[in-house]
């Protein structure tokens, strides 16, 4: 991350980030129409159902297949395990310890205290892992989705198994907003425009059309003509911005912001405690929306877990033919989008791929802007430790992260 | 902490890596070696072959009851050449494959060490952890490992059937 400092004011700030792109989209290309699920899975170890959920609805799409209800449940099923796991590992092992003064979760957990909630985390974290395993077929990469529903479908009594450790973990979710809102958030806010998937009645997660708090609406098969990314000269992570309207914020507190009156009541009543009032704009207390969200995670899943049927069948075959195919889902750190051009023969001719982390970057960076401007009396050390905290209120999928963050200041 | 057995896993051997990462799929690349092997082998026969990505809760879980667990994984080193192997034990990792879990940005990046530590902490340790690392040459982009830990991993199964049985 670098720094240039003016007269005592910030002049730019520009988060450097120096992965090599990993070519998924030009991969993708000639592979059959089939495969997308099972490639586009391994983009990601910790969000891979939100590869796979994007890619069947982009596939099914361009195909003309609608999958059952049943099916549909089954994968919002999957989803909800995908976000507990993500955010409790978020919550508990990356984000709680800069609220708590630890260095790493690690440290939180030698402490006397702190050993049982990191203990809490892991096993919130489990009830996710559950449903993974479960419907998944394994935790890693699933290998139980494929285009047009699943390979096997869990039995009834198979699905109803998960409902005692997820009955368990809802008061593990429940403690964890209770214990979040009494964190101390920086006061720092941001006037981003946010942008997230909404299913009227339905907190989205799985399908939805696009809203933004600026009032845009639109449907994926559109997002390209709302959404450029480009390449930025310091960095190979690509910018996105909105055509005509600047950089934006995608993520949980866009989802909250924007979905907030379909959260079940338990969830609802869970952030009406926590403080969480109608939108969420500052940065820091995304760890409260997170938890907020597992609250809605577990008890979705157990909705969806008691009115279980397997479905029958359940996939179906999708047969190929030559179309544009969109699909966007809520990745846990935000809206995903896929397009995939497929030809007569099934192989896939051109595809793209927009993460939720290119689309914060603009975002990430202008926060960035601002809160080192309010900072910049502090040594070059401290800055750093309090800017990687800003952050992690992001959860950025940058892989190679792990020795974050090399800052240089520029004080002129 | 009381360490809990469990009695139809007594013994866990995990892979750690990726095997798209080239030499990160040491790891993955010795499991797969046991499987093939497990049918015929007496000393593999009850073990529990598994492959993780190195996210820590899950780690803990695969390991947690466990009498004894050999975690392979893959890593850099800049004075031991590549396709060097070490065993570690868990007292030895202290200080060691650690780095990430102390300002880390991102929950991707948590390491081995980091959740050896963890769970030492938790209390949720198997009774006994050895750890074979090898020394990779390449990360990158690839499905091959490079020649010297190839040949590595020969090696690395030879030692897992040796402490497993």
């Amino acid at each position: 991350m670098h720094v240039k400092v003016r007269g005592g004011a910030v002049q730019d700030v520009r988060l450097e980030i120096y992965e090599p792109p990993r070519f998924f989209e030009a991969l993708l290309r000639g592979r059959r129409h089939t495969e997308p699920p099972d490639i586009t899975a391994r983009i990601c170890g910790i969000c891979p159902v939100a590869y796979q959920m994007s890619a069947c609805l982009a596939i099914e799409a361009a195909c003309g297949i609608e999958v059952s209800d049943a099916v549909t449940d089954l994968r919002r099923l999957l989803y909800c395990g995908e976000w507990i796991e993500s955010h409790a590992l978020h919550i508990y092992l990356l984000h709680a310890p800069d609220f708590l003064g630890y260095a790493s979760a690690l440290d939180l957990a030698r402490n006397g205290r702190g050993t049982g909630l990191v203990e809490r985390g892991l096993k919130l974290k489990k009830a996710g892992n559950a449903i993974m395993e479960l419907v998944g077929g394994r935790a890693i990469h699933p290998v139980n989705v494929r285009v047009g529903g699943f390979y096997r479908a869990p039995s009834k009594t198979e699905v109803a198994s998960l409902a005692e450790n997820l009955r368990v973990a809802l008061d593990l979710a429940l403690d964890t907003v209770t214990w979040a809102a009494g964190f101390e958030f920086p006061d720092f806010h941001h006037d981003h425009e946010m942008l997230a998937l909404v299913t009227p009645g339905q907190y989205a997660i799985d399908r939805g059309t696009v809203a933004s708090t600026g009032g845009l609406s639109f449907g994926p098969a559109e997002f390209e003509d709302y959404v450029i990314e480009e390449q930025v000269p310091h960095s190979t992570a690509l910018h996105a911005r909105l055509a005509g309207r600047g950089r934006y914020l995608t993520g949980p507190t866009a989802r909250y912001t924007l979905s907030r009156q379909w959260l079940s009541p338990l969830a609802r009543q869970a952030a009406d405690a926590a403080g969480l009032g109608a939108d969420c704009r500052n940065p820091f207390r995304s760890i409260l929306v997170r938890a907020v969200e597992v609250v809605y995670a577990v008890d979705e899943a157990l909705r969806l877990i008691d009115r279980y049927e397997p479905p029958a069948p359940c996939y179906l075959e999708v047969p190929p033919r030559a179309a544009v195919g969109h699909g966007a889902t809520e990745a846990p750190r935000g809206v995903l989008f896929h397009r995939y051009a497929i030809d007569a023969a099934g192989l896939i001719t051109s595809a793209r791929i927009v993460p939720p982390t290119s689309q914060n970057q603009a975002s990430i960076e202008d926060d960035l802007r601002r809160f080192v401007g309010d900072r910049l009396d502090l040594d070059d050390q401290q800055l750093t430790r309090q800017c990687e905290q800003a952050i992690r209120n992001y959860d950025p999928c940058i892989s190679c992260s792990t020795h974050f963050l090399d800052l240089t200041v520029d004080r002129g | 902490m009381t360490r809990q057995y469990h009695p139809g896993q007594p013994t866990v051997v995990v892979g750690v890596g990726n095997e798209f990462r080239r030499d990160d799929g040491a790891g993955p690349a010795v499991i797969s070696r046991l499987r093939a092997l497990q049918p015929g082998d007496e000393g593999l026969s009850r073990v529990t072959l598994a492959l993780s990505d190195g996210e820590p809760g899950r780690m803990i879980d695969l390991w947690e009851g466990a009498r004894l667990a050999v975690v392979i994984d893959a890593v850099r080193d800049t004075i031991m050449p590549p396709g060097h192997t070490c065993q570690l034990t868990v007292d030895a990792l202290a200080g060691h494959l650690t780095g990430t879990a102390d300002g880390a940005a991102s929950s991707h990046g948590i390491g081995l060490g980091d959740t050896v530590e963890l769970a030492r902490v938790l209390g949720r340790l198997p009774a006994r952890l050895t750890v074979l690392a090898v020394v990779g040459r390449d990360f990158g982009f690839g499905t091959e490992l490079t020649a010297e830990v190839a040949a590595a991993v020969t090696e690395l199964v030879e030692q897992v059937r040796e402490i497993v049985r």
